[in-house]
């Protein structure tokens, strides 16, 4: 863990879809670490991190997408992504992305210094209090790359108990896949939505007004099937909630 | 209705629209998924447990002919014969053959995930064998003319109801939804069976090198009947399945049934080594060990050597969200969930979209977290993505869209002028802040949910901005 004395400074991989469809999340997620004190480098042409080709098994269109991007995080200190899938390519499937060849090094070096924005804040820097308010009822859904190769969940959790006057829900079966599962989407439509509509049951369930996630991706899926059912419930990035930038509805 | 001839696709799609195999799968999957996890969670060292248990199969595997060879010697010095059945058609060749010269008639089995896998039945019933499952739920797909759905719990996509229905016209009870006069009825009608079958066939849990022994664990006593009553007794066993030492069978036991039903240990258990002894009341006259490598020795020492490590539990696809919404038969092989989209494409190489099933996940890594012996199965569904697109088997449409995504992601410019692309076009698509409607192929997305709009400005674009004001500022 390279966390050098004197100011930090952190290099922010928002990620392709927080660049093209969120950039309120990556707006949220500076917002946070500059009010932390953090100095925060965004390196020029940084696009993706090459996960959609390589979980479609298109090795070598991924192999040149994370190749680039591992040359442009090299030498770029400690990474912090907005998201547990992004973050988990990097640092659980790089390895067998590059197994045997000359980037295997540099992206053991990179996977050691990438962390997911929760667990950034929580286990380096030691924060759980942002001073973020939300006037209302709170649901947060374990996004699976992030909670299941990274153990990123209680990070999360933690940083949403100190969310003044909001009140946390349960989400019955949070840690069940939401269907969203990349291309996965699109090909398996069919099974994506059955699994969307099991995730929608346990979210009406849960009684709140508000779908909390660490992923961009799964909050596309999630957001999109309760728009879809014309329901009043949002769904938003963890990191918009604690930039204070999701606002209580008026009653 | 058998869905074996459907397309991948079309077996999803028949799945998804049967709203009793839904209640059936939801009942089952709950109740295993609870159970697994309250007896998972009794135990105080579980993590370890789990550890050493795919140490153990990770021992083995690495010795796998050195522990085969010591099994069959210890099979054959305690009067047991050992059949060594490259593939199926070996291992059905022996048994039939040997039903014909010991004149046969009946054979009373019970589960065997292998036998399965080889299609036994048909083949013993062509040579005009009788045959009859005795596992509860095994009689009850037969009776069906169907196949297992689930490595263990084979009529798992059969609600209680429809088994009543099924008693009712094969066995001719009276109508009922109650589970116990079911149980008592096919009980009755297979304790007729047992008595008169002259071999009994079995699957194996684990073979014990040291011991000569193979092991059943099963909550019916069919098992221990199939094995102990006819006169002739057959075990077929994958030859992976195998484990040195007791001790070894001591540590795989405690977290097959916590993992498979939620038990500390299944009700029987039993350790079956050769024939009767001279003098000995019960037990076969003839014992017979079938040794089914049928394309498992290919995958050892390669990359998908993992796979071997598994035990047949099943917690992989009670856990399994896309087992959940489409059952075990709409995978189309003989095993079914994560670790059935992994053997399937390995073992049945024959069936014609075996390589449609590893993208039949979602990557969620729920397979990998309850498996007892840790199998990384998402890991191992992407090698065979990629096996799969190496070989030329992906959707033209998929391998235009990854280009355009590479080329995209690997050049800022093309990168920046797509997103404002994309952009121009969502504005005309969207309606009240959303979009309900994407052109093909992403209609696929909009089918069942909506698209966000797309922001005015993109990250980069305010980031950029950002900095250039406060470097002027």
């Amino acid at each position: 863990m390279s966390t050098p004395a004197g100011p930090r400074r952190v290099t922010l991989f928002v990620t392709c879809i927080v660049d093209q469809l969120y950039p309120d999340i990556g707006k949220a997620t500076v917002h946070i670490l500059e009010r932390l004190g953090v100095a925060i480098h965004v390196p020029r042409g940084l696009t993706c991190c090459g996960q959609m080709a390589f979980n479609a098994g298109f090795r070598d269109e991924s192999y040149a997408v994370a190749g680039r991007t591992i040359e442009l995080l090299r030498g770029q200190g400690d990474v912090v992504l907005p998201s547990g899938s992004c973050a988990a390519m990097i640092r659980h499937l790089y390895a067998e992305l590059f197994a045997h060849s000359p980037y295997a090094g540099p992206a053991a070096e990179l996977a050691a210094r990438t962390y997911e924005l929760t667990e950034y804040l929580v286990d380096v820097l030691g924060v759980t209090d942002l001073g973020a308010h939300y006037r209302g009822r709170i649901t947060y859904h374990d996004a699976c790359h992030g909670l299941r190769f990274l153990g990123v969940g209680r990070q999360a959790r933690a940083l949403l108990a100190r969310v003044g006057e909001a009140e946390m829900r349960p989400l019955p079966n949070g840690g069940t896949c939401c269907g969203f599962g990349g291309l996965f989407a699109i090909k398996q439509y069919a099974i994506s939505e059955a699994m969307l509509e099991r995730k929608m049951h346990d979210v009406q369930a849960a009684g709140a007004d508000l779908v909390v996630t660490g992923d961009a991706s799964c909050m596309t899926q999630i957001a999109g099937g309760l728009s879809r059912r014309g329901s009043s419930i949002r769904a938003r990035h963890i990191a918009e909630v604690l930039a204070n930038m999701v606002d209580a509805r008026p009653a | 209705m058998s869905t074996h001839t459907l397309h991948f696709f079309d077996r999803v799609d028949t799945a998804l629209h049967d709203a009793t195999l839904r209640t059936a799968l939801d009942r089952a999957t709950t109740r295993f998924v609870g159970n697994r996890a309250g007896a998972i969670g009794a135990l105080s060292d579980a993590d370890r447990l789990r550890d050493q248990a795919r140490a153990l199969r990770a021992q083995a595997l690495s010795r796998l002919d050195e522990l085969l060879e010591r099994l069959a010697a210890r099979v054959e010095a305690r009067g047991g014969h050992v059949c060594w059945a490259s593939d199926g058609e070996e291992a059905k060749r022996y048994i039939a053959d040997l039903a014909r010269s010991r004149g046969v008639r009946s054979i009373v089995k019970s589960k065997s995930m292998a036998s399965e896998e080889i299609h036994l039945n048909e083949a013993l019933e062509r040579a005009g064998v009788e045959v009859v499952e005795t596992d509860l739920g095994e009689y009850i797909i037969q009776i069906a003319g169907e196949t297992p759905s689930h490595i263990i719990a084979p009529a798992i996509h059969k609600t209680r109801e429809q088994v009543g229905a099924l008693f009712e016209k094969h066995l001719g009870m009276p109508p009922t939804t109650e589970v116990p006069p079911m149980i008592r009825a096919a009980r009755q009608a297979l304790r007729q069976r047992f008595l008169r079958a002259d071999m009994g066939i079995s699957g194996v849990n684990f073979g014990v090198a040291d011991e000569g022994a193979v092991v059943i664990v099963e909550n019916e006593g069919n098992a221990r009947l199939t094995t102990s009553v006819p006169r002739i007794h057959v075990a077929i066993m994958g030859i992976e399945r195998i484990v040195e030492r007791l001790e070894d069978l001591a540590v795989m036991l405690q977290v097959l049934a916590r993992s498979a039903t939620g038990q500390k240990l299944s009700v029987y258990t039993s350790i079956i080594s050769g024939p009767a002894r001279p003098g000995e009341a019960d037990g076969p006259e003839e014992f017979h060990l079938v040794l089914l490598d049928n394309g498992r020795s290919q995958i050892l020492g390669g990359q998908y050597a993992e796979a071997l490590m598994c035990i047949r539990c099943g917690a992989c696809l009670n856990a399994c969200p896309v087992y959940q919404s489409i059952g075990g038969h709409a995978y189309g092989g003989v095993y079914s969930g994560p670790i059935g989209a992994v053997l399937t494409p390995l073992l049945q190489p024959d069936l014609p979209d075996h390589h449609l099933l590893p993208h039949a996940s979602s990557l969620c890594g729920a397979c990998q977290e309850v498996c007892p012996v840790r199998i990384a199965i998402p890991d191992l569904l992407l090698r065979l993505r990629a096996d799969a697109v190496k070989a030329g088997k992906f959707h033209p449409i998929e391998k235009t869209a990854i280009q355009g995504y590479a080329t995209m992601m690997n050049n800022p410019a093309i990168y920046r002028a797509g997103g404002t692309f994309a952009r121009l076009g969502a504005r005309l698509l969207r309606r009240k802040g959303r979009i309900r409607r994407l052109p093909p192929p992403l209609h696929l997305w909009t089918r069942g949910r909506d698209f966000p709009a797309l922001p005015a400005q993109t990250f980069s674009e305010w980031w950029e901005e950002r900095e250039r004001q406060r470097q002027s500022g």
